[in-house]
């Protein structure tokens, strides 16, 4: 008989932290003291707080154990396991002075009590961290493929596409268009239809999607055979690229269990309702996230997009009616479904119902993933759930929405987050990164850094985008290498709008966002680069000069030995001195000075 | 699988086994299990409760643990029962039947087995 389980995180980020070798010395360990009748390791879904992985979870307790390695598995056992003694060490714990009285204390190390989660609420990943991905039956446990049940067995096809129209449900993947009204689009075509799934995430530093395929996959095969049903298709794909291991063995696994069940193939549930899904394994090709180039990836062809109208529902895969939606909204129907729309439109702001998952990344205590009700404000993200900027620094700003969005700055902390407000200040929901920026952060810079990959990511079918986009970096890093000139910037807005405006898909249409929106808020700092050849947050190379503070150089000499451009020079005992025309900026004597005595300006 | 009454059947027959992560319960049983505890035969009670209490359906009510000395090892095997808003009861000397008579009459029927109390306990 099993009195305890314990959870260990198998998604991406703890399995190369080392979670599959704690996984194995754990059962080694459990069999050493003839534990394994009474304890049960699952092998689970990502928990969210991926910067403190591998991650451990002891129920029924709740013990929440973070960084966990090989070397504390004996005591975890011996201890926690065999005697019931929580291993405080480990404990991953923000709220200690919380618990005071005895009662309390020993509840003090569960999961639901860390400020990380209290402030979330889970629909999309809710079974992320809860169930074995890899076992069909912990998501049956789980109200699983009942939503399919009910759509099957009780509802028409008019109802399943009204209650989607009513939970106000808007895609995740970026753009935000009505999930119902894709459906009804599609359903009013007749013949051969498609249902398609975009799991080729992108952005840099977004993940929410391989979390929901890698701790959750049955959720989004179950919305799919919801979406076939509706659509009047019998044939699905999943789009994920090749670059989430993880997430496509445990999609094929998954697809195994539900054939196997009768849950996908023939005759589903006895009712003559016929769908299966195959996989599509992308080569990690940017544009391929956009709608028809992934289509057209999954034809067989090179990924690149194409005009639209027709849009999907018209003509979509193999020229027949397709519907295509991101795996984070595919996770929602089945809750949908299963609770009503009421339920999920009392979630979220008057035009932005439900949750959003957020990977929160960047400069933030608590790197990982959160899900909140829409409307949360950007404050309560960062500061409440992420726990603030590390290092006592200050916030500057938030990037939201990756290559395609744009930044929401301090002043806009309290901006709740929603399709709509984001889109008034200049930025886009997108898939959900959300990247944190302290007064390290150059925002000339990092406008840079997403042109490049935007300008690595362009398709080069049109040349708004192939050449436009470059044209734009040249300028910027004139502007981050001093020979900017004040005319460069009316230039930029102007490039971008024609960008904009002339793009033929949407990597092309967003791509000048992260710089429109960098100039619309921190204008001064563009202006600092060009006017007084400065970068303030110290970050731009060419900008920067290495100092020494002859006051407090004590002549060791230990900067001119490590510098890799013998650029200083000095003798024992007296101030040392850098040449500009050689120093190479690396920074490596100011990691050497014991006295502080090198500054850079 | 050709109906939903099979899919619900599996759901019934997995939930009891899932219940146990949603960390919950009104009631907590709490085994003491330190060196003093297991010595004293506390292993045999902490399954035996798990066992009875996982056959008497009450999974999503009760949840068993674990914790370490209590500090009364002479009335080890020692076990007490957290219940929302009531005091504490505390178990001593406990053995795998008594566990199941505790499950039955105090856990399922809400009246505490009062000879096995510490204050009802002669060492």
């Amino acid at each position: 008989m099993v009195r305890s389980h314990v959870l260990i995180c198998g998604g991406t980020g703890c399995t190369s932290s080392g979670s599959t070798a704690l996984r194995e010395a754990l059962a080694a360990e459990l069999a050493a003291n003839n534990l394994s009748e009474e304890i049960k390791i699952v092998q689970t879904g990502c928990f969210g707080l991926c910067a403190l992985g591998p991650i451990m979870i002891v129920y029924p307790e709740g013990t929440f154990y973070s960084r966990v390695t090989k070397e504390d598995i004996p005591e975890i056992v011996s201890e926690h396991l065999l005697k019931g003694r929580i291993v405080d060490r480990l404990v991953y714990n923000k709220n200690d002075d919380a618990d005071e009285d005895a009662a309390a204390h020993e509840m003090h190390a569960s999961l639901s009590d860390t400020d990380f989660y209290k402030k979330q609420k889970r629909v999309a990943l809710r079974n992320c961290g809860v169930i074995n991905p890899e076992k069909i039956d912990e998501y049956i446990a789980m109200d699983g493929y009942f939503a399919l049940g009910k759509v099957l067995t009780e509802m028409s096809r008019e109802e399943v596409v009204q209650t989607l129209l009513d939970s106000g449900l808007r895609g995740r993947g970026g753009a935000g268009f009505p999930t119902g009204l894709k459906w009804k689009f599609a359903m009013g075509s007749e013949g051969k239809k498609y249902v398609c799934c975009n799991a080729d995430e992108g952005d840099p530093g977004a993940f929410m999607d391989r979390s929901v395929l890698e701790g959750d996959p049955h959720a989004v095969l179950e919305a799919m055979a919801i979406a076939g049903y509706a659509i009047g298709a019998d044939q699905g794909y999943i789009y994920v690229r090749a670059e989430y291991p993880i997430a496509v063995n445990r999609l094929e696994i998954a697809l195994e269990q539900a054939r196997e069940y009768g849950l996908l193939g023939e005759n589903i549930l006895d009712t003559g309702f016929n769908f299966d899904i195959q996989l599509r394994l992308g080569a990690g090709a940017f544009v391929c996230g956009e709608e028809t180039a992934l289509m057209t990836s999954i034809e067989g062809k090179r990924g690149e997009p194409r005009p639209r109208p027709p849009f999907p529902a018209v003509k979509g895969l193999f020229e027949r009616p397709t519907i295509l939606n991101n795996v984070e909204t595919y996770a929602n129907i089945p809750q949908i479904i299963l609770n009503g729309p009421e339920w999920f439109a009392s979630m979220g702001t008057e035009k932005s119902k439900g949750t959003k998952v957020f990977a929160l990344g960047g400069k933030i205590t608590n790197t990982g993933l959160v899900e909140v009700p829409m409307g949360t404000t950007l404050r309560e993200i960062v500061e409440e759930i992420g726990g603030g900027i590390p290092n006592g620094k200050k916030f500057k700003a938030a990037q939201t929405g990756g290559p395609s969005g744009g930044c929401i700055p301090a002043s806009l902390i309290d901006t709740p987050i929603d399709y709509d407000n984001l889109l008034e200040i200049g930025s886009m929901m997108g898939s959900g990164g959300l990247i944190v920026m302290d007064e390290d952060t150059c925002m000339v810079d990092l406008a840079k850094f997403f042109l490049e990959f935007t300008v690595d990511e362009s398709c080069g079918k049109c040349a708004p985008c192939r050449i436009g986009t470059v044209r734009m970096l040249e300028i910027l890093n004139k502007i981050t290498e001093g020979n900017g000139e004040m005319e460069d910037l009316d230039k930029l807005e102007e490039l971008a709008n024609y960008i904009k405006s002339a793009s033929l898909c949407g990597l092309g249409q967003t791509a000048p966002n992260p710089v429109l929106s960098t100039l619309r808020y921190f204008r001064d700092e563009y202006e600092a680069h060009i006017k007084e050849k400065r970068c303030p947050a110290g970050v731009c190379k060419k900008l920067l000069s290495y100092n020494i503070d002859p006051d407090k150089c004590k002549g060791c000499t230990l900067c001119a030995r490590v510098c890799p451009a013998n650029a200083i020079s000095g003798t024992v005992k007296n101030a040392h001195v850098i040449d500009p025309e050689k120093c190479l900026k690396c920074g490596a004597c100011i990691e050497k000075c014991k006295f502080g005595a090198i500054y850079k300006k | 699988m050709k109906s939903l009454s099979e899919l619900a059947a599996i759901r019934e027959q997995m939930k009891d086994k899932v219940a146990i992560r949603t960390g919950s319960g009104d009631i907590r049983v709490v085994v003491g299990m330190a060196t003093c505890g297991i010595s004293a035969g506390a292993r045999p009670v902490l399954n035996a409760f798990v066992e009875e209490v996982a056959a008497a359906n009450l999974t999503d009510k009760v949840m068993v643990t674990q914790t370490g000395c209590i500090g009364i090892c002479q009335y080890e095997p020692v076990v007490e029962i957290f219940e929302d808003g009531k005091e504490k009861t505390t178990y001593v000397k406990m053995t795998p039947e008594k566990a199941k008579r505790v499950v039955e009459e105090h856990l399922k029927g809400g009246n505490p087995v009062s000879e096995y109390l510490i204050g009802n306990t002669k060492l």
